[in-house]
């Protein structure tokens, strides 16, 4: 038999993830490892789309926090997706809050729906895109309506522009 | 002293102490100011804004629990824009909770609504939706309602700061936030039951006694928990008779305003089906239930024929210091001079070198002053939660916590620690003493006959060690802890201790068992001299045993010797509050004694302090307190002086005797030569589980659910080596004795050591706690 090799719950972390915590880690003092959770979690986020809870322990395991103060972070930022149905390669918001629904981002949403053929909420089957939920004014009222695609904002919406826009992606 | 500033509050002028915050100096005042999350244990949070007050120069009202007084700063807590703020905050408060008052068990004694009634509105505006929060479930202990809950994180800053593991969260943000595990899981921490306590609403409400009785329809009884060795202070609730309920009562020098869970929720066991209601006498191999008369004359006759060298008597060492005086009076008046409560301690040379009182060495609450403190075999954590709580609160004042241990213990604040299997843990001590000296710190003269084998490298740990010595400016404290106490080399080990302590110029002390260890002690130093310490040697020729609350299959550092001696002898008489199948095999009387809490009777604590616990409830059945039924015994035998009328003519003895008996520090007489163990295989450490250390916590319920089914936990190398792979079966053997077990794999564990939990009904099959045991794969055939 060899020898055994306990498991740890960060074993689960892949290469690039742990080389993204490591990357971050050196930027604070060593006993202040909390403070790599956000990226860490963007890291997860990357790879996998959502942050499961295995992988959310594996980050506290290999931060060496408790598990608690990793699920209070992932829970707190929208950023962060924890439900698997959420994962998609294209995570698309669309601001719908006071100056983009003056705008006319009703009409975007109704046009974006129709087009992927999935509602707010959904993933198209294909799991390239996914709609996300609104939460609050994404902060780019002066180019109102927009939206926020993965990391991207897309500002002064029409129809043709999110079809240019849409059609764009890989 | 710093010089005193003068506030004034509510246009009186007040000299208070500057660098607090405005809360504690009208709290100190007795002012009223209104608050939810600030706790004076807790840190500041200053989130609920329910402490706002007026003051002088300041626009907006200012919370009193984050405002550090200022000389001359005028406040009011009662202004209009005060009590402004406070009914507006407390309209807020209230959006979102429920009202459920009348189906809440906090109903009657709940911070909100005692805070509704004083600061609020009597109408509520707030005509829209309230949110609803599902309840996670955290175990046997807690009842979690959070639609209830305000937010206050007062049970997630007691996590952080007291219990030592973060186990709640808020999780979610704004109107959406909500306090939970997030994963459904059982609190771990050993103090959990607090967060009961420190909720201010009906969020956090105790399981076990949920829905018995309303808070205005219990009596609430002053006195002392008997199961931690601190004697932490209480609150008992009762409601017809019953105990419904433990909370804590505040002391600042033992336990402050917490209590463990094992305190708190072992009540449970009072109630249990197996408490013994009348006397019981064996007849041809049947019990029969007899009147007291019969039981009584028959122990008697028993007695009569005993034949002392050959007798013993086994006491529990939480029975009240006036049932063990009593104990030992009536049996050394019968000639029988082996009495013994230490009944895990299983080192023959102990008794010789050991002082005979081994108690704590100062007072609780200086182990909190300490700078720097080292345990030996101990986990304190589960052994002593209170003093554990008390040495996280040293390490959370700066002190350096190290170890050596016969695993890695889960401590739950940072701990240098070196763990060896248990045959090594003398030679890590020598290692450690010999590393000291060769880096300038000299032995005391007894230890320079000593020979020290210097076997492990400690290099880095004694550096460390060294480090924060230069750091502790003489607050030193050495702490030998149960699984010490229990090792067949107690004697070394704390030979070693106390050259530890010598060489860092620290105080040496015990972390005693159990709730009256100290007392139980205390008592035999009263016996007359020569009869101290006589160890008792269970051979296969006992005559009578008498036990005293004793559960041997439990209790005892080798249960299956005992067990089997037990049946071998020829009568045993128990004075016990419960009955267990073992007792019914090899007892031949019963007599039922009250547990804690049915009577009164005195438990010294750890350090020494000695506290009259009062009976709050009436006895069960015809159950008796054991001081009585010892008396009607002694006088039966014509014992002299045994003829107490009251508990208090006991008790107020035994005050007299304490001048002529003090405690002094413990100074061990040490051992002239080491033991120098070289087994080889596998060794056994048997910790007794938390909640399997007496007979009433035992069989309390709640805590019962939290106990882990016991397994063979093996070194992944060891198991492998083994060819033992998790959850699969093992038969462990220790000589005769033998059981099938799961395999557990634990990396915490030295190689070729198998830790199986003492206390529970597996490990009342096997044999000695400390000492070999050997593994087959397979379960037993
Ligand atoms: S559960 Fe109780 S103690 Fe915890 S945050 Fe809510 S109200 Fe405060
Ligand atoms: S409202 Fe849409 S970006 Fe501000
Ligand atoms: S008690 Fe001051 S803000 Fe909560």
């Amino acid at each position: 038999m060899t020898s055994p090799v306990l498991k740890r719950k960060s074993d689960l972390l892949t290469e690039h993830e742990r080389h993204e915590i490591e990357h971050w880690l050196k930027r604070y003092p060593p006993e202040q490892k909390r403070s790599a959770v956000l990226a860490a979690l963007r890291a997860v986020m990357h790879t996998d789309g959502y942050l499961s809870t295995a992988k959310m322990d594996a980050v506290a395991d290999y931060l060496s926090l408790p598990p608690i103060a990793v699920y209070e972070v992932a829970n707190f930022y929208s950023m962060y997706e924890l439900d698997p149905q959420a994962a998609a390669k294209y995570s698309i918001s669309i601001c719908t809050n006071v100056s983009c629904m003056l705008c006319g981002s009703d009409q975007i949403v109704e046009h974006i729906e129709a087009k992927l053929g999935v509602k707010i909420g959904e993933r198209t089957p294909d799991r390239k895109f996914f709609l996300k939920n609104e939460e609050e004014c994404l902060a780019a009222c002066a180019s109102a309506p927009m939206m926020q695609v993965n990391h991207v904002y897309y500002t002064n919406l029409t129809p043709e522009k999110v079809d240019e826009i849409l059609d764009g992606l890989e | 002293m710093s010089e005193l500033i003068t506030i004034e509050v509510n246009g009186k002028a007040y000299d208070v102490r500057p660098g607090q915050m405005l809360i504690e100096a009208t709290d100190n005042l007795g002012i009223e100011v209104p608050r939810f999350c600030y706790h004076k244990h807790l840190s500041i949070a200053a989130n609920c804004r329910m402490c706002l007050v007026e003051v002088e120069k300041m626009g907006k009202p200012l919370p009193a629990c984050a405002t550090p007084v200022a000389a001359g700063m005028k406040v009011w807590t009662q202004s209009e824009k005060a009590v402004d703020a406070q009914q507006a905050m407390m309209e807020f408060l209230l959006i979102n909770h429920p009202l459920d008052c009348p189906i809440c068990d906090q109903g009657g004694e709940c911070e909100l609504q005692d805070q509704a009634m004083t600061y609020g509105k009597v109408q509520s505006r707030y005509q829209e939706v309230k949110r609803v929060v599902l309840d996670p479930d955290i175990g046997p202990l807690i009842e979690t309602e959070m639609t209830r809950c305000i937010q206050c994180t007062r049970c997630v800053r007691f996590g952080t700061e007291i219990a030592g593991i973060r186990e709640l969260g808020g999780i979610g943000r704004g109107d959406r936030m909500a306090i939970t595990t997030y994963v459904e899981q059982a609190l771990q921490s050993e103090l959990s039951g607090n967060i009961i306590d420190v909720c201010p609403v009906g969020a956090l409400t105790a399981k076990p006694s949920r829905y018995t009785a309303r808070a205005w329809e219990m009596i609430a009884h002053a006195t002392v928990a008997a199961h931690d060795s601190v004697g932490s202070n209480i609150e008992v609730h009762t409601f017809d008779n019953k105990i419904v309920r433990v909370v804590p009562r505040e002391n600042d020098t033992i336990n402050q305003c917490w209590i463990s869970d094992r305190d708190r929720f072992s009540y449970e066991g009072l109630n249990s089906s197996e408490r013994v209601l009348k006397p019981l006498i064996k007849r041809d191999g049947e019990w029969q239930t007899v009147s007291w008369q019969e039981a009584l004359a028959h122990t008697h006759e028993l007695l009569t024929q005993l034949k002392p060298e050959q007798s013993t008597g086994l006491a529990s060492a939480n029975a009240t210091l006036e049932e063990l005086y009593l104990f030992q009076k009536v049996l050394q008046g019968l000639g029988v001079s082996q009495i013994e409560h230490r009944l895990r301690q299983v080192d023959a040379q102990a008794t010789q070198v050991l002082p005979a009182v081994t108690w704590l060495g100062l007072p609780i609450e200086q182990i909190s002053e300490q700078k720097l403190i080292i345990l030996i075999g101990s986990d304190v954590r589960h052994e002593q939660p209170m003093l554990n709580h008390r040495i996280h609160l040293a390490q959370r004042l700066g002190a350096q916590v190290f170890a050596l241990n016969m695993r890695q213990v889960a401590f739950n604040y940072p701990v240098e620690q070196l763990a060896v299997a248990p045959a090594q843990l003398s030679s890590l001590l020598q290692s450690v003493i010999s590393g000291l000296s060769e880096q300038g710190l000299a032995l005391p003269n007894d230890g320079s006959t000593l020979e020290l084998i210097q076997r492990h490298d400690t290099q880095n740990w004694v550096q460390g060690l060294l480090a924060a010595l230069a750091q502790a400016q003489g607050k030193v404290l050495v702490l030998l802890g149960n699984s010490a106490q229990e090792h067949p080399y107690y004697a070394d080990l704390a030979t070693l201790a106390q050259l530890l302590a010598q060489q860092l110029s620290g105080h040496l002390g015990f972390i005693p068992p159990q709730a009256n260890s100290v007392g139980a002690d205390w008592v035999t130093t009263l016996a007359p001299q020569d009869e101290v310490g006589k160890a008792v040697e269970l051979n296969s020729e006992l005559d009578t045993v008498v036990l005293l609350n004793v559960e041997p299959e439990y209790d005892t550092a080798n249960p299956y010797l005992t067990l089997s001696r037990l049946r071998q002898a020829k009568q045993v008489i128990a004075i016990t509050s419960f009955m267990s199948p073992a007792l019914r095999d090899y007892a031949t009387v019963i007599l039922p004694c009250t547990p804690w809490a049915e009577t009164s009777g005195t438990y010294v604590n750890a350090e020494g302090t000695w506290q009259f616990a009062r009976a709050v409830t009436e006895p069960k059945g015809e159950a008796r307190p054991a001081w009585k039924i010892l008396r009607v015994i002694g006088h039966q035998l014509s014992v002299p002086e045994c003829e107490y009328v009251n508990i208090e003519q006991i008790s107020f003895e035994l005050r007299r005797l304490v001048d002529k008996h003090p405690l002094t520090p413990p100074t061990i007489q040490p051992v002239t030569t080491l033991r120098i163990s070289n087994e080889s295989g596998l060794e056994r450490i048997g910790e007794v589980q938390a909640y399997r250390v007496d007979n009433v916590v035992r069989r309390a319920s709640a805590l019962q659910a939290l106990v882990p089914e016991t397994k063979a936990h093996i070194h992944p190398n060891t198991a492998t080596h083994l060819a033992l792979m998790p959850d699969t079966l093992v038969t462990v053997r220790q000589g005769e004795a033998s059981l099938s077990l799961p395999v557990w794999w634990d990396e915490s564990l030295p190689e070729n050591t198998v830790w199986i939990a003492g206390g529970t009904e597996a490990s009342a099959q096997l044999g000695e706690a400390w000492g070999r045991i050997e593994l087959r794969a397979g379960g037993k055939t």
